[in-house]
């Protein structure tokens, strides 16, 4: 999925424990945005301290799909939006 | 043109065969170059001198002695390497853990390397160079780690995850949580409520081959490092930074790779290699010993878990919770927080917890293993899921599949689940054979579950067509598994041609674009992926060379088993070009013909797995056989089924191994007790029965072919199917990895 930026839908973004202490606590936050790109900056935009963590590996499930690496994904509609650590593997 | 990389193969010509591996010929007559395997003209032995202490300040190094023995061409010290890293935390920790600096952190550390003519003389050398260590107190143990007053190993960790943030240093370099719903109120529902600690000890991947690169470093700056590596690029990217150097100026070849399992995701003595090759000018080959492998490689964490499960008599679990407390080594990471998030991943709960803790100790510096983290989380989870099922005299299965997490499930660590696949893996293990087949005396069996996150990755492949037709691939991501039978599977699938007609090679860093790393369960995911389009694209371009021959337009040319059609009335005549044909007047219609994918390929999917075992306990030695073993796992589509069948039963034999002997044993002086295979045992081939295999196949709609990873999940449910099968076998449950003879002979007797 790519996106053409003038589609931004309100998310409610869902948050894992470490990045919580970083708005204030809430588990989630509500965050205009059309792709994964649109939201990283936003969110380094209005939260310090963000910004180090997506420097460090933040994925992004959307709909329980995962995604590492492709910030130009579209963030749907109504979608499930969850920020998660990135895992490596062996 | 974007790849398309949604299902779109359902029928398949070639994937799914079990081609012979292009490498096996090779492998079997002793003709492939290892990481041991490189020579040089002019090269030097390199050595590394080790700290025989877990913890010491280094107060003076003296190499002057060492440096004038004749033979000795450098000595290279953490004087030698610069911290380049720019504040990198994670750049300085590896940098520090390939040479000390001002403290040793574990036995093994680096504190020197030497480079001389042959071994003997290195080994000379080593022993000239006199360190003055002040000894420190240590700490080896999770928990004791984490204690107030424990041996402090940083004093520049302050615990992330605590508000306000700590302003005391600790070992304690991390808290995490995750789950949804109330788990107190949640227990308070239970029927029953299961609670029960564990500890697992740290293992080593246990790769056959040990660590071994040359490195050559020219005086104008430009290198060369041939390396045993999951990821070359990587150890490009590494290796420049902490070294300065330019990144197109160093040259890594992965070599063949004897195994890696996680393990050669990180430099290592790569470093030190490069680093005294350019004090010497001259190349460096540097191998380490399998005692040099386990006390200064990367094993994964030791633990200690606390669950807790509440279950009502009809099987709804009401609540779960769990504490895990993971060793990172002696440098900070979330190993424990990796096991938080895939604890109870198999599972809809309403209510679930997880608390993550990491710490470090002073221990070798802990690198991924084949689904990082997970088994240790799974094994205790899994236990006392069995101890639920039987506290409710439910079948332990029946009880999995009415909590079995499934599309719509809100994640233990988060996510809402799309479509996955622990459902069908634990219908299939009701229905196979194994779960309804007579046992023995002293006999038992188990089953438990697994989950891994799966993930994909940037990844690049250049194909070319040869002038006479036939088809050549360069791939970024190394050969661990067969992957070179499976790409060209795929190109073979994608072109219409025989397999033996694609040729597939792994190129060294100076040929392709970054590719990431062999790990994560993704090199046959991401790779097919970019072979199929770096194939689309090839076959494009052979769609226009076959119109240009005819003198027709591109859209009346298709392209149909492995060949160019002209399509329409006022065709019928054009017999079809072959590629052999139109790579023949390549030179005449625009040059080389050739087709290039650079792609990030997101969208692995996660994967589940249901393993069935059985296990005999001797009750006079507590000594436990595995007489029989069934991995079920879903593999999307598996392209070449014997390099997946060989994936799980790697994993299911590494998990054997890990359940029941393997485990690090530091004595208390801090030092490794056992660093050889002698003393740490993997199993053998006689220790290990023939592993079955089911593979399920439920595409992945994310892959063209419908593919999944399969590398890693099949380590995750042995500890709790083995544990489950000792409970049945000898009545008691063990809760402490390894299950060895001595800890099994214990627990029987303590039931007595």
């Amino acid at each position: 999925m790519t996106a053409s930026l003038d589609t931004s839908h309100l998310h409610d973004v869902h948050l894992w424990g470490a990045l919580r202490p970083l708005v204030g606590g809430a588990t989630s936050i509500p965050m205009r945005a059309a792709t994964i790109r649109e939201l990283f900056r936003k969110l380094s935009d209005e939260y310090p301290g963000m910004e180090a963590h997506i420097k460090r590996g933040v994925a992004v499930s959307i709909d329980g799909k995962i995604y590492r690496d492709q910030w130009d994904t579209v963030l749907p509609a109504g979608a499930e939006i969850y920020l998660m650590p990135r895992v490596p593997g062996g | 043109m974007p790849l398309d990389t949604s299902l779109v193969r359902k029928q398949f010509k070639v994937i799914g065969t079990r081609v012979r591996r292009p490498d096996g010929i090779d492998k079997v007559t002793g003709r492939a170059k290892y990481g041991a395997d490189a020579f040089a003209p002019g090269q030097l032995i390199g050595l590394v001198l080790r700290s025989p202490h877990a913890h010491a300040r280094i107060k003076k190094i003296d190499i002057s002695k060492a440096e004038k023995l004749q033979g000795v061409k450098a000595v290279i010290t953490a004087a030698d390497l610069p911290d380049l890293t720019g504040g990198d935390r994670g750049m300085r920790d590896i940098l520090e853990n390939c040479m000390a600096r001002s403290k040793a952190l574990y036995d093994g550390h680096a504190v020197a390397a030497v480079a001389a003519v042959d071994a003997h003389t290195a080994k000379q050398a080593l022993k000239l160079i006199k360190i003055d260590y002040e000894v420190l107190p240590h700490v080896t143990d999770v928990d004791e780690a984490l204690k107030p007053g424990a041996p402090l190993i940083h004093d520049d960790i302050f615990t992330d995850g605590i508000e306000p943030k700590p302003t005391k240093p600790s070992n304690f370099c991390k808290l995490a949580e995750y789950g949804h719903g109330d788990v107190e109120a949640g227990f308070k529902e239970a029927d029953f409520v299961i609670e029960k600690s564990y500890k697992t000890e740290q293992t080593h991947q246990g790769y056959i081959e040990p660590h071994a690169c040359l490195a050559n470093v020219s005086p104008d700056g430009v290198a060369e490092l041939w390396v045993t590596t999951q990821g070359p690029f990587v150890y490009r990217n590494h290796c420049a930074a902490l070294l300065g150097l330019d990144a197109n100026k160093l040259r890594v070849t992965a070599s063949e790779i004897g195994g890696g399992f996680g393990g050669k995701t990180h430099v290592w003595a790569e470093p030190l290699a490069l680093a005294l090759s350019r004090k010497a000018n001259r190349p460096v080959k540097l191998t380490m010993t399998r005692d040099e492998v386990f006390r200064a490689t990367g094993p994964t964490s030791s633990a200690s878990i606390d669950v807790k499960v509440g279950v009502k008599k009809d099987g709804t679990v009401t609540a779960a919770f769990a504490e895990l407390r993971y060793q990172n080594g002696a440098f900070p990471f979330t190993w424990a927080e990796f096991g938080a998030m895939t604890a109870f991943a198999c599972y809809d709960f309403k209510n679930v917890k997880t608390v993550s803790r990491d710490a470090v100790v002073n221990r070798p510096k802990c690198a991924a293993y084949r689904a990082p983290s997970a088994p240790i989380a799974a094994f205790a989870v899994e236990s006392t899921m069995d101890m639920a099922a039987k506290a409710i005299g439910m079948d332990p299965i029946d009880f999995r599949i009415k909590n079995a997490a499934r599309e719509g499930t809100k994640s233990s660590y988060g996510p809402v689940f799309g479509p996955i696949g622990i459902g069908p893996t634990l219908e299939a293990a009701k229905k196979h054979a194994h779960w309804n087949a007579p046992l023995g005396e002293n006999q038992g069996r188990g089953m438990a579950c697994g989950f891994w996150f799966n993930f994909g990755g940037q990844t690049c492949v250049d194909l070319n067509v040869t002038p006479d037709g036939s088809v050549t691939v360069a791939l970024g991501t190394i050969d661990v598994g067969g992957s070179r039978a499976s790409m060209a599977l795929a190109v073979a699938e994608e072109l219409g041609v025989a397999y033996e007609q694609v040729r597939c090679v792994v190129a060294d860093t100076s040929s392709l674009g970054h590719n990431d790393m062999t790990d994560g369960s993704r090199g046959t995911f991401s790779s097919s992926m970019a072979a199929v389009d770096a194939a689309r694209k090839a076959i494009h371009t052979m769609r226009e060379r076959a119109a240009k021959i005819w003198e027709i337009p591109l859209d009346e040319v298709e392209w149909i088993d492995g060949q160019a059609k002209a399509v329409g009335e006022k065709h019928g005549n054009k017999a079809p070009l072959s590629i052999k044909e139109i790579a023949a007047q390549a030179a005449n219609t625009g040059g080389p013909i050739a087709g290039h994918s650079e792609i990030v390929a997101d969208g692995a999917g996660v994967s589940f797995a249901t393993h069935i075992c059985d296990a005999e306990v001797d009750p006079e030695t507590g000594r436990t056989s595995i007489k029989r073993y069934t991995v079920i796992q879903d593999a999307g589509k598996a392209m070449h089924p014997s390099y997946v069948e060989g994936q799980y039963q790697g994993g299911a034999a590494q998990g054997i191994g890990w359940a029941l002997n393997e485990e690090y044993i530091y004595g208390k002086d801090g030092r490794l007790q056992n660093a050889g295979f002698l003393d740490y045992r993997i199993p053998v081939c006689s220790d290990l029965p023939f592993i079955d295999t089911q593979i399920l196949e439920i595409p992945n709609p994310n892959h063209p072919y419908g593919v999944r990873g399969v590398g890693e999940t099949s380590i995750v449910p042995p500890l709790g199917a083995i544990g489950n099968a000792i409970s049945n076998a000898a009545g008691v449950r063990l809760n402490h990895v390894p299950m060895s003879p001595p800890r099994v002979l214990k627990a029987i007797k303590d039931a007595r």
